[in-house]
């Protein structure tokens, strides 16, 4: 794990159990900065937690030094409220200190509640305002196209999100322009603000609906690395079309009482609930 | 210059030989600005290769499609998909690109107004929203295509410019000020053709009102198409013994407030004249400065709290009270009101 924690050793390819393991690195900071600032996005933030892992660890082209780096992939979290597991993936990447992490929220801090590209190093994209993501990550796919630039982008939504009409605009625009720069992840977890998402408005068939809409789609379980990192790893070579992972996940990942239960989709453990779940974590890390 | 009372700054000889006139602009050259704005951005196509112009499935209505004759690659039509066009132009700006989101203001303003909000303006993205159809412009269409809002929507955001230009030489002058810019532009073109006022050496900079008509008994502060018709009032008011200075507050954020102190010290009145409602607009705008700093009387023409309705433009101005007789009205009210203090 060591191996992957610091910038200047990037080059380093991580192995599947480097991966793993820094996985719940991230989930250790999620449950901390949430439960820090007694507000936030815990359940939506791991279950991201390995995809964005991969991608920030192993999968996207970086350079922490220079985050303003014309030809680096780009990511965004469209899903902006689950933006604990991005800081901590970029502070772990090394953009900025951890120590910004605790003060997630806060009055004067470069983390703010939703994703602000102008306070925070490494964040490619304003977010928060469901279904702009998405879009904005479009127009960075144009634009590389233009440029005759060969960087990648990748956008995560969530399936509540997919609720948003603009999401399918984008969706109808990419194949269109033949973004086979354009990979869109799909953080399928079931569950959004109020309930279950078949609950409240259903989404699926989701596999159905992009490919409907001239997608290359790959469905995975979005928590087994083994299965995260080929499927980022293979968008590269699709040419012609864009890509959708839609990636089956848990709400709460790693948390065994947060685990596919609605409530935690917005709300801050207290101390004996961060205790428990750190704990937890401690066990999946070991 | 001069800054005797009738001395015109600007203003192309022709356009003042015909003041005020039973038909003052029968002569000039008209033109819709959206149409001024389609030359200019093919222009500036010719001259920077950051530009790009994206479309909404209007650009044979804003001739934007001149532009996608002339450069492919650069040109983007996202169908009638306003909001992700918006956001779009946001991701393409963060690499550089200068992007030009062409659509009618109603969609650009309302339709599209959080992409707007929160990928464009509150990043600061230098995505520049190119608007036609503002105002109650586009008469015959309705309701629906008639943007009475855009101005106060767009001025209410952070970090927004907001430019309403007059005429298609001041119009083509603000597209280039506007992609010199490095931020988010909101510009609002017409639908109807208005006459050309200006010569070609207008003083068109970013929040720098312009009096365009020297004037000490009263002023009005007009933008957009309202330029020209506070022109012809001013001049029918002169015609009764009255001089009133007419500025062209094309900016309407971030506004001129020095030029518009001066006329409320000097003239004593004022009256503002936006094709636009009169809520939170130029009328909003210019109250709002001489409240907390120099209260004089003034009043707004401007649409009311109504909704319009189908109608050729020129009697829509008439209805809907921002003719040139409502302006003049005004005036002698405003003045009679500084006068009665």
């Amino acid at each position: 794990m060591s191996a992957i924690t610091t910038a200047t050793q990037a080059d380093i390819q991580p192995s599947i159990d480097d991966l793993k393991a820094m996985a719940q690195v991230i989930r250790r900071h999620i449950i901390t900065m949430i439960h820090a600032a007694q507000a936030g996005h815990p359940g939506g933030s791991l279950s991201a937690a390995d995809i964005v892992t991969a991608l920030y660890f192993r999968v996207m082209r970086l350079d922490p030094a220079n985050p303003s780096w014309p030809d680096r992939d780009r990511f965004i979290l469209s899903k902006g409220h689950a933006c604990p597991v991005w800081y901590a993936a970029l502070a772990e990447r090394g953009f900025f200190d951890r120590s910004h992490l605790t003060t997630l929220r806060q009055l004067n801090s470069i983390l703010q509640g939703h994703a602000d590209m102008r306070k925070t190093p490494g964040v490619d994209m304003t977010v928060g305002s469901l279904g702009q993501g998405i879009c904005a990550g479009l127009g960075m796919a144009l634009a590389g196209k233009l440029h005759g630039k060969d960087y990648h982008v990748y956008v995560m939504i969530g399936d509540g999100e997919a609720q948003e009409g603009a999401v399918w605009e984008a969706a109808m625009a990419a194949p269109r322009w033949r973004l086979d720069n354009l990979t869109v992840i799909v953080d399928n977890n079931g569950i959004q603000n109020d309930a279950f998402t078949a609950e409240i408005m259903p989404v699926e068939p989701l596999a159905d609906k992009w490919r409907a809409f001239r997608w290359n789609v790959i469905e995975i379980d979005g928590h087994r690395m083994e299965e995260i990192v080929p499927a980022l790893e293979s968008v590269k070579a699709i040419k012609g079309v864009p890509t959708v992972i839609i990636a089956k996940t848990i709400k709460g990942r790693g948390v065994s009482f947060m685990e596919n239960v609605p409530a935690w989709h917005g709300a801050a453990p207290n101390d004996a609930q961060a205790q428990a779940a750190l704990a937890e974590i401690a066990e999946g890390l070991r | 210059m001069s800054d005797h009372p009738g001395c015109y700054h600007f203003v192309l000889p022709e356009i003042v030989a015909n003041l005020p006139g039973d038909q003052p602009f029968a002569r000039a050259h008209m033109q819709a600005t959206r149409y001024a704005y389609a030359d200019a951005i093919l222009e500036l196509g010719e001259r920077n290769p950051h530009v790009v112009v994206l479309d909404a499935d209007v650009s044979k209505s804003m001739r934007t499609n001149d532009f996608a004759k002339r450069f492919p690659d650069r040109s983007f039509n996202f169908g009638i998909a306003e909001q992700n066009m918006m956001a779009a132009a946001a991701g393409m700006a963060t690499t550089g690109l200068i992007p030009f989101a062409s659509t009618y203001a109603v969609f650009a303003s309302m339709r599209a107004l959080d992409q707007v909000r929160n990928s464009i303006h509150y990043p600061k993205l230098n995505v520049k929203i190119a608007a036609s159809h503002s105002g109650i412009t586009p008469g015959p269409d309705g309701v629906t295509h008639q943007a009475q809002e855009d101005l106060s929507l767009l001025r209410a955001i952070a970090n927004s410019t907001v430019i309403a230009p007059a005429d298609p030489v001041s119009t083509k002058l603000a597209v280039f000020a506007a992609a010199a810019y490095d931020g988010p532009v909101y510009l609002s073109f017409t639908r109807d053709p208005v006459p050309t006022i200006y010569q070609p050496d207008f003083p068109l900079e970013i929040g720098r009102a312009v009096v365009i008509r020297e004037g000490w008994d009263a002023t009005i502060i007009a933008l957009r198409d309202l330029v020209a018709h506070a022109l012809v009032a001013a001049a029918q008011l002169a015609a009764e013994g009255l001089d009133v200075r007419v500025i062209d507050c094309h900016t309407l954020k971030p506004l001129d407030i020095a030029c518009i102190l001066a006329a409320a010290r000097e003239t004593g009145a004022i009256v503002t004249a936006e094709n636009n409602v009169i809520f939170g607009g130029l009328g909003s705008a210019v109250a709002e400065v001489l409240v907390e700093n120099h209260p004089i009387p003034m009043e707004r023409i401007g649409v009311r709290d109504t909704f319009a309705e189908s109608g050729p433009y020129l009697a829509l101005l008439d209805k809907y009270g921002m003719s040139v007789r409502h302006i003049a009205a005004a005036v002698r009210r405003v003045v009679a009101r500084k006068h009665a203090a």
